[in-house]
């Protein structure tokens, strides 16, 4: 049986994903990235074949993207991050106009056009505030690690405002909110509101149009996917599960399956 | 005897200054801020107080500054620690025109008067790169203590250009040059002309004129001395009083305070 691989190599997590030849997830992997990429890569790589029972000479073709993905000694080709992005989020949501990407360390708008090819993007890559290191900074101050985000903000009773403008100075408003008797699950929801309002103005410069979809670590939690669909008016779409992490893999595993066609004669077939 | 105090409640640590009716320094004391910013300014100015076994009575106006300012509950009155750097500096340094004080959490560049009169200022306040704090990030990962980051990155011969601008990624990329296997004071000398570059762009904001004085506590850092000399082509003004600047300038707004408290007759302890 042959299968397709992606791995996205991204700033703090490196992901695996193979497909079959019907586009269908087979398994996934995930490895903190660190400083070996290609380390990484293959671990990441092994991982998802073995929780698909496969092994590495099952693999057809392979992919890579995210920002290490020159990295992956056995890649077989490789893609930019806002191609593979755009290709993995409308395979689950094929009406996907506008995607935003918060990652560990950058947070990422794109629009793309009917046929998904992307017509605008706006990057952050300079600074914390506004990626996943910015709630797991202010999870850190207030005690808690990131895993234990999302079922603390359940708790959330109302929103404790955090300007949101430096992952740092955070930290002494989370401190001046707590002497003051705030709720770490307020704060945290605060931290979260000010984040997505810096996603929306991001979206904003891409021009961005309905429909939205949101991937990345943070689309994990549910309180994220409730504040963004509340500042945008608008339903907004999230991969099921952990996939919200895997999508930039998925999209690098079906542009490698499309390479395949092309070389095989099956040129210009559509993936989906 | 009649004195007169100043508490500079930081972000990262508090220092408190006592001076005496001419303005001489008598006490001084400095600590970690930490989260209860109320008893770190009362610890700061009982230990200021404890250096000469002076009664608190004895203190005739108390001034807070810096960011706790106002949680200085003994305080007679607040003044912003902009304004104190300055005092602070053309006091200890009178022909001072331009301030670069360096702190935990932020850096400003003052144009001053002689005299202390501020003239203009700038400040990073959205952003805490090209601070104190950029330095912990880079001792955190490099797991040395902030103390020996100075004196190794004058090792250093061959910096590393250290691209990140937020202090949060500035730890990864670190560790990234250490996998490269670049040497520590190399990583370290690259860290300090990354901040120090930045501190050097505030202050031609505001226009670099006379004599520099380097204030805060990244004074005490002679790598960072030595590589904004360098950038700056002077030797900016440091004494081993720089960190108390703004605790300083504070209590020679108290001592003023006192004194015109004092001429309508009222008793000023």
């Amino acid at each position: 049986m042959s299968a397709w691989a992606g791995i996205d190599v991204g700033s703090t997590y490196t992901k695996a994903a193979i497909l079959d030849a019907h586009g269908t997830l087979l398994g996934t992997g995930i490895r903190g990235t660190g400083f070996r990429l290609n380390e990484a890569a293959e671990q990441a790589l092994n991982a998802a074949l073995e929780a698909a029972g496969m092994v590495a000479g099952d693999v057809a073709r392979m992919a890579s993207t995210g920002y290490g993905r020159n990295q992956v000694v056995r890649r077989d080709l490789q893609v930019t991050d806002l191609t593979a992005q755009s290709w993995g989020s409308r395979h689950f949501y094929p009406e996907t106009r506008t995607v935003l990407d918060v990652g560990g360390q950058t947070m990422k708008a794109l629009r793309l056009d009917g046929a998904g090819r992307v017509q605008s993007f706006r990057l952050n890559d300079k600074c914390a505030a506004g990626t996943g290191a910015f709630l797991e900074k202010t999870a850190r101050y207030l005690g808690y690690t990131i895993e234990q985000i999302g079922p603390l903000v359940e708790y959330s009773q109302e929103v404790v405002p955090i300007s949101g403008v430096c992952a740092v100075f955070a930290e002494s408003e989370v401190i001046n909110h707590v002497s003051n008797g705030a709720q770490p699950a307020d704060i945290m929801h605060g931290a979260m509101v000010s984040l997505i309002e810096r996603s929306v103005r991001l979206m904003k410069r891409v021009r961005m149009e309905p429909q939205f979809t949101l991937v990345g670590g943070i689309a994990r939690f549910p309180t994220i996917v409730k504040v963004m669909s509340e500042q945008l008016g608008a339903e907004v779409n999230r991969p099921p599960g952990d996939l919200v992490q895997f999508t930039a893999a998925i999209g690098a595993a079906l542009l490698a399956r499309r390479r395949q066609r092309k070389l095989d004669g099956a040129a210009g077939e559509p993936v989906e | 005897m009649a004195y007169a105090a100043g508490v500079d409640v930081g972000s990262t640590q508090t220092k408190a200054v006592i001076v005496d009716e001419a303005g001489a320094i008598v006490g001084r004391a400095l600590i970690p801020t930490g989260a209860n910013v109320v008893a770190a300014a009362e610890n700061a100015f009982a230990i200021a107080l404890g250096g000469r076994s002076l009664a608190e009575a004895e203190v005739g106006f108390v001034i807070g500054t810096g960011y706790g300012r106002y949680r200085v509950e003994f305080g007679d009155a607040q003044v912003t620690e902009i304004v104190c750097h300055a005092r602070g500096a053309a006091r200890m340094f009178p022909r001072t025109e331009t301030v670069l004080d360096m702190g935990g959490q932020d850096t400003k560049a003052i144009r001053i008067r002689p005299g202390g009169d501020v003239i203009d200022f700038c400040m990073n306040d959205k952003c805490a790169a090209g601070t104190g704090r950029f330095l912990e990030s880079a001792a955190a990962a490099l797991e040395l203590d902030l103390e020996d980051l100075g004196p190794l990155a004058l090792k250093g011969r061959r910096p590393v250009a250290i691209s990140t601008t937020c202090t949060v990624f500035a730890e990864s990329e670190v560790l990234s040059w250490l996998a490269r296997d670049r040497k520590i004071e190399d990583i370290l000398l690259g860290v300090h002309r990354s901040i120090a570059s930045r501190s050097v762009a505030l202050l031609r904001r505001v226009g670099v004129e006379g004599e520099v004085t380097f204030t805060g506590g990244v004074t005490r850092n002679p790598a960072m001395v030595a590589v904004l000399n360098e950038l700056l082509e002077t030797e900016m003004n440091v004494s081993e009083e720089s960190h108390y600047m703004g605790a300083l300038g504070a209590a020679l707004f108290a001592l003023e305070r006192m004194r015109k408290g004092r001429e309508p007759g009222k008793t000023a302890a």
